[in-house]
């Protein structure tokens, strides 16, 4: 009983951890621009992609294979801000939401051109295979490390966001841009770096979850759900709001997974409704209403 | 005075034929009737687009009228699609007019249902939350499998012959003409709500819902009510489609089925009731041809398509043909 | 025996988060009363009328519409009872023709806006009474262009013309006049004075002249509280009304 709770403990936290880097970027941009962008996925994806590859075909180890595709991953968010995403800033929502659509499924097809259709093994590390005795239960070193990866990036991020001058401006045009710009904050670049930042991130979940979440074609329509939940419970503009909300989803998740597996999501999703219909915004929300 | 007439009112929403022309909205009926009688071996195919051309105007009263942009619209068309199938399947009711409306009303309760719980958010909360509506129900039928068939879809559904009347046939011929007159009654019914006070205030809300409430307008009441009415007209789809196939595939209820429908009204053109009706076949022939081959191009396609319409080709075929149109008569007499 | 304000504002106090924006405002407007409200920018003055209007929901504090209390009542709800306004940044349905931003206001205060199968070109009273209030604000004849088209100053009557749709009791307007050219200007006090004599008007401007020229009673606020109110005459002579605001102005 007790082995099955720590369990689902480690499992859902580390999980959780994989879904609040994958998804922080998506809260922030959109709290930010107000962008709805369902392809952020895309990115996560992409960044899986490229660990994996690095790996296998060109022998990278895994850490450096992480770095490289949080590089590249960021750098391609960037270049596709400035050429496509800003042209969209002041549209309609549909506009945006059929855009990112179009961004999915044009990745979507290039996935499958490149790495065929099948999802990619990613070999981890010898050190993060074994196993570790944890109070009565026994814990992958992957999930251990997962956990404590994500807790490091979570506070890093909220030291970025709440301690630097750049995490500053982030705050002052999330919660009113015109202000911010009146005070000569320049929100133009600040989208672009904050956009690269957060599509990085993702890149960052997408290779180090590929084993939890798999690296296949499908990924950013299969794994959209959990992105927009963390979002969107956890509240836009916000680096705690989706940590809060990733943890939950993941443990909520995994517990379903142990106790109920015939249930699937059903409970994840009559939980998002009640919180959603109790609060509108979410959890935490910076956003001016 | 300035009564506003039909060709007074440019813009979105409106129908932009001039009063001379109104012989124009037979034209995509009557190319139906003729299709069906140069080809009748085609029934099959023009029953799915009917119903897919039924789906998709539903959806446009959320999408082009109210500006609700949901990816969740499977959920009611699915849920009618399954009450009538299970209807039917069951042997309980197998009168297709009344398994149609007990579809209806419960696709309309379902939507009520769903609709009160997610139309207090807005923006990726909505749109998060309406995936979830989809995928909610999606899961209820995949897991049970007693009731739905799960994954193989509840096959070989029997409903008893049409008002007593004429049964549905191997080549589809009842089918055809049963799809062909739901799609007209609905469109009929569709036109009189969006040109009734009700229908601009749904373009209000559209437009500018803070200004709404202003005016006096309880925008959730109003949102709830257009969701329930397009939720109700997708129930009647998902009936339709259950009655003239005899089947139920899962699929009715998925993700990938709110997308496309919401690609297909948005390739036709969203808030005039006719993007429907260009955008279902053109997306349909388009699928049969660009899929055959490969699915990955399918997908490549799509994206590229989608692209264009945001980037270049705003408000879809019909505008498209609008300019072409204008810039045409512009032209002639100068 | 004094008669009841037609609406009431008692003791309201509103904070985003912690700064206070309106502090403690007592305010009554008479049947009929053409009544300013001038402060400098930032002052709290569109927030007070989001809070009369029912946009905002006070801290602390009540509205009283005709003597109900109306604080809990949401903005449809208090647009159905007698309040309308137009809004500082203009507010209108940017894709529809003026004529058809006027027919919802109408359609929506006659109650008319769940009327789902009646074709609303049936209605012939109230799109005559659309073309009286387009004929008013002297834009009849571009019934049937879409609001997005027609310059800054026009809208700003289309506005006007919509919150006029609405048989209000009471109508605030939030600086209606501002930025556009003096000709339209003039236009607007004529609207605004040639209104029937039973509604209430709250008038938010900066322009002085404006203001002088159109009030009974004139409210300062400064710094979400009331500095004075009273006659034109009163404010222009009040010193405290000239160091705060006039003062900063010259
Ligand atoms: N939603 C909000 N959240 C936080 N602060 C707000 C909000 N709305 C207004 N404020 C602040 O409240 C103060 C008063 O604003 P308000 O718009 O009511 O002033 P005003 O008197 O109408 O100014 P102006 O003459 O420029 O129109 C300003 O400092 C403004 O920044
Ligand atoms: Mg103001």
């Amino acid at each position: 009983m007790s082995s099955t709770l720590i369990n689902i403990l480690f499992f859902g936290l580390s999980y959780g951890m994989i879904l609040y880097m994958t998804s922080v970027g998506l809260s922030i941009t959109m709290g930010l621009m107000g962008f709805v962008n369902l392809a952020h996925g895309v990115f996560a994806m992409l960044g899986g992609y490229a660990t994996v590859t690095l790996m296998n075909s060109l022998g990278v180890p895994f850490f450096p294979a992480l770095l490289a595709a949080c590089i590249m991953v960021t750098v391609l968010g960037f270049v596709l801000e400035r050429l496509l995403y800003r042209r969209l800033y002041g549209a309609t929502e549909l506009d945006q939401v059929l855009f990112s659509m179009a961004l999915i499924f044009i990745s979507v097809a290039i996935a499958r051109i490149f790495w065929g259709p099948l999802a990619q093994p990613i070999a981890l590390p010898k050190y993060l295979h074994g196993h570790i005795d944890l109070i009565g239960a026994t814990i992958p070193t992957y999930r251990l490390f997962l956990l404590v990866f994500g807790s490091v990036v979570a506070a890093a991020l909220w030291l970025g966001f709440d301690r630097t001058l750049f995490g500053a401006r982030v705050r002052a045009a999330v919660e009113d841009h015109a202000m911010a710009e009146a005070v000569g904050i320049n929100t133009d670049r600040l989208f672009a770096l904050t956009f690269g930042l957060g599509t990085g991130l993702a890149a960052l979940g997408g290779g180090l979850g590929a084993e939890i979440l798999a690296i296949s074609p499908g990924y950013p329509l299969q794994y959209i759900i959990f992105f927009l939940i963390v979002v969107a419970v956890g509240g836009l503009g916000s680096i705690k709001g989706p940590l809060y909300a990733s943890l939950i989803i993941g443990l909520a998740d995994t517990a379903t997974k142990y106790i109920m597996p015939e249930a699937g999501m059903i409970f994840v999703f009559a939980f998002v409704f009640l919180l959603l219909r109790w609060r509108p915004q979410g959890i935490v929300s910076r956003r001016k209403g | 005075m300035t009564r506003p007439t039909d060709t007074a009112l440019p813009g979105k929403g409106m129908p932009a034929i001039p009063a001379s022309k109104r012989w124009l909205e037979a034209v995509p009926w009557l190319l139906a009737l003729g299709t069906y009688a140069a080809a009748p071996q085609y029934a099959p195919l023009l029953t799915q687009i009917f119903v897919m051309i039924l789906f998709a105007m539903s959806l446009d009263l959320l999408v082009g009228y109210t500006g609700i942009v949901t990816l969740g619209h499977a959920a009611q068309f699915g849920t009618g699609a399954y009450v009538a199938g299970i209807l039917a399947a069951r042997g309980w009711i197998t009168d297709p007019t009344m398994t149609a409306v007990i579809a209806m009303v419960a696709a309309g309760c379902i939507g009520l249902f769903f609709g009160s719980l997610m139309l207090r958010t807005k923006g990726l909360a909505f749109l998060m939350l309406s995936v979830a509506s989809g995928m909610f129900l999606y899961e209820i039928a995949n897991k049970a499998t007693g009731i739905t068939g799960g994954d193989d879809g509840l096959q070989g559904v029997v409903f008893s012959p049409l008002l007593g009347l004429w049964e549905f046939d191997f080549r589809g011929t009842t089918a055809f003409f049963y799809s062909f007159v739901m799609l007209f009654l609905t469109f009929i019914f569709l036109r009189r709500v969006v040109n009734s006070p009700f229908g601009w205030s749904l373009r209000g809300l559209r437009e500018n819902d803070l200004r709404m409430s202003a005016i006096g307008c309880h925008n959730y009441r109003r949102r709830l009510t257009a969701y329930t009415i397009a939720s109700t007209l997708a129930g009647l789809a998902g009936a339709v489609q259950a009655q003239c196939t005899g089947f139920v595939a899962l699929n009715s209820l998925s993700f990938e089925l709110s997308g496309a429908v919401l690609i297909m009204l948005i390739l036709g053109g969203s808030g005039r009731l006719y993007g429907a009706m260009f955008g279902v076949p053109i997306y349909m022939f388009a699928q049969d041809y660009l899929a055959k081959r490969d699915p990955t191009n399918w997908f490549l396609w799509q994206g590229i398509i989608l692209l264009i319409l945001v980037l270049f080709a705003r408000g879809g075929v019909l505008s498209l043909a609008e300019r072409g149109f204008h810039a045409c008569c512009r032209r002639r007499p100068g | 025996m004094s008669e009841l304000p037609v609406l009431e504002a008692r003791e309201l106090n509103k904070a985003f988060g912690p700064i206070a924006v309106t502090r403690n405002v007592n305010m009554s407007l008479m049947r009929g009363e053409r009544r300013a409200l001038i402060g400098p920018n930032g002052a709290g003055k569109t927030t007070f009328v989001n809070l009369l209007s029912g946009r905002l929901r006070p801290t602390t504090g009540n509205v009283f519409l005709n003597g109900i209390d109306v604080s809990r009542a949401d903005e449809a709800t208090r647009s159905k009872l007698g309040i309308g306004r137009t809004f500082q940044i203009t507010s209108l349905f940017p894709a529809l023709t003026a004529h058809e931003n006027i027919f919802l206001a109408l359609a929506e205060s006659a109650g008319f806006g769940m009327h789902i199968l009646r074709s609303a070109r049936s209605y012939g009273s109230l799109h005559d009474r659309a073309d009286e209030l387009l004929e008013k604000v002297g834009l009849l004849g571009a019934a049937a262009t879409s609001v997005q088209q027609f310059p800054y100053g026009q809208q700003r009557l289309i506005e006007i013309a919509v919150a006029l749709a609405l048989e209000p009791k009471v109508l605030l307007l939030d600086e209606p006049a501002a930025g556009i050219p003096t000709s339209e200007r003039d236009l607007i006090l004529d609207i605004v004075k040639a209104l029937p004599s039973d509604i209430a008007v709250l008038l938010i401007d900066h322009d002085m002249d404006l203001v002088f020229r159109f009030a009974q009673r004139i409210t300062v606020l400064v710094q979400g509280a009331i500095l004075v109110e009273g006659s034109p005459a009163e404010i222009a002579a009040d010193q405290s009304v000239r160091d705060v605001y006039l003062g900063e102005r010259s």
